[in-house]
């Protein structure tokens, strides 16, 4: 990302966005609410269109152009905070769903590749189920493993433990962690401290649409250079 | 009273079944038969499936095929002769499943970001809800004949047929509509992160989740659309309600009126009964399982 800015009306969600994202590199980006890390990740699959600057993903640039946003999206994927799983489709037809229609995946090929996911994410007995039988980190699981079949190179996470009860948040950063482990590289919105100190490479501090501050966990945490950044550390670590 | 409940058995096949040769009334018979069958087919929620609109389409091509003859060495039956219960059925189910794919296109169409189809769409839906559906059966009953070539002519039926079906999509259109803004924006966004595009996305996620949250009130539409077929009367089809007022206008039956009337909103009732109480289960048991 160059110098990327974006509005909503007059609002500046994003001022010049700098971020260069190497292979396999595990980025945590935090901040209040309202600081735009939210609307960044999601301006790198085109779910959100930027006004100025350049965003590009393994070679392909989001012009606004359908196509490249169509090659863009099939090497990034995304967890949402609320889960967004398929609910009128079982767990194992959610994740074939997208190998199908947009890989034209034969359906024998997509399930044993759905099913290799959902062991990895340690659900393989709910496959038959709908989402509404699952409880939320069972959910979120499956919606990670939704994202995996189409075989991303880079996964957006946009606050994936927000809408989970405390005792699930353990059982998905876990899954993160073990993805990152494999060498996935991985953007990740989240206040899991905990998560960022272990797996990151780098921590990014959002606040007012720009990036304040970037550093390697240790460093960001143990030794923060701008006012900001100690404020909202003070505030959520306690 | 006892000479008017005689009316009902003395004419109660020309009530329920119209002026169809006599000796040929085993056809609407079995047509109304077919009818009911789609019914109680289309409720079974086992029966969501891809094939069902493959199955409207064969029994609804059998049923007017079994009405107007022609294969099978079925004598040749004009629409002019079709009436009763079959005739309120058929405008009923075919108008209702011919604006079902219009319909579902002007609410996508209501919704596009595209302003030209966008405005195409909310003009027709306001013009076909804002103008009575009489005027629009008088139209094509009467005005359509003159706008054609001499010698060239439709059908009555087709035309009143194709009149109702065209008021009726916009009225579903409204109802899908309310069901695609019931869809949560998530789930649009994660089908495009997934590569979907907006076609295979709407088709695949939005659509069948925005079909099962309008389904109370697409039964609620097709109540008060099975009543609203009455309205050819007024241009001289012969449908349940028509066959009835003919029966009653007949000097020999005078005073038949009641019972006559009686039997012909049981028979509408027992319909619209049995739809309703659907309604109620279909809804009940979509809220227990959540939508899925």
């Amino acid at each position: 990302m160059q110098g990327v800015h974006k509005r909503y009306g007059a609002f500046p969600a994003l001022s010049d966005i700098n971020l260069q994202v190497r292979r396999g590199e595990r980025i945590v980006i935090c901040g209040p609410s309202g600081s735009g890390k939210s609307t960044l990740i999601r301006c790198i699959n085109g779910l959100e269109r930027h006004q100025q600057g350049r965003i590009a993903v393994d070679g392909v640039e989001l012009t606004g152009d359908p196509r490249a946003t169509d090659a863009v999206r099939r090497e990034v994927g995304m967890v949402f905070q609320q889960f967004n799983l398929f609910p009128h489709l079982t767990v194992l037809e959610n994740c074939t769903l997208a190998p199908m229609w947009v890989k034209k995946m034969p359906r024998r090929e997509a399930r044993d590749l759905a099913m290799h996911y959902l062991h990895r994410v340690r659900i393989p007995e709910q496959a038959a189920k709908h989402p509404g039988q699952l409880s939320g980190g069972q959910q979120q699981r499956a919606a990670i493993a939704r994202s995996l079949c189409m075989r991303p190179k880079l996964m957006l996470f946009d606050e994936p433990t927000s809408a989970l009860d405390p005792e699930m948040v353990q059982e998905v950063i876990e899954t993160m962690v073990s993805l990152a482990e494999e060498g996935m590289t991985m953007l990740c919105v989240t206040h899991e401290m905990g998560f960022a100190r272990q797996v990151a490479d780098r921590v990014i501090f959002m606040d007012a649409g720009q990036i304040v501050e970037a550093n390697r966990p240790d460093a960001f945490f143990d030794a923060p250079q701008q006012a900001r950044t100690r404020l909202f550390l003070s505030r959520i670590v306690h | 009273m006892s000479a008017g409940w005689a009316v009902v058995h003395e004419r109660f096949r020309f009530i329920l079944l119209g002026a169809y040769p006599r000796d040929q009334q085993w056809r609407p018979a079995l047509a109304i038969v077919l009818f009911v069958a789609l019914y109680v087919l289309s409720a079974r929620r086992a029966c969501w499936r891809p094939w069902l609109p493959a199955a409207w389409l064969a029994i609804l091509t059998g049923a007017i095929v079994l009405m107007r003859g022609g294969p099978l060495g079925l004598a040749r039956v004009p629409t002019e002769s079709w009436g009763g219960l079959p005739l309120t059925l058929l405008l009923a189910t075919v108008g209702f499943a011919a604006a079902f794919p219009p319909g579902v296109a002007l609410a996508l169409g209501r919704r596009s970001a595209l302003p030209a189809i966008r405005a195409l769409s909310i003009a027709y839906i306001e013009v076909m809800r804002g103008v009575p559906l009489v005027t629009f059966l008088f139209m094509a009953s009467l005005m359509f004949p003159l706008f054609v070539p001499a010698g060239f002519t439709i059908d009555k039926l087709l035309r009143a047929q194709a009149a109702l079906a065209l008021v009726q999509a916009a009225y579903l259109a409204e109802v899908v509509r309310a069901g695609l803004e019931a869809v949560p924006a998530g789930q649009r966004e994660a089908a495009a992160s997934l590569g979907l595009r907006f076609g295979p996305a709407t088709v695949l996620v939005v659509l069948p989740q925005a079909l099962r949250i309008s389904i109370p009130a697409l039964v609620n539409t097709f109540i008060g659309f099975f009543k609203d077929t009455t309205l050819v009367t007024v241009i001289g089809l012969f449908d349940l309600l028509g066959t009835a007022r003919a029966v009653i206008v007949d000097p020999r039956w005078f005073g038949a009126a009641v019972p006559v009337y009686l039997l012909v909103a049981a028979v509408y009732f027992t319909f619209c009964f049995a739809v309703s109480r659907y309604s109620q289960h279909i809804e009940r048991s979509l809220m227990a399982h959540g939508h899925q």
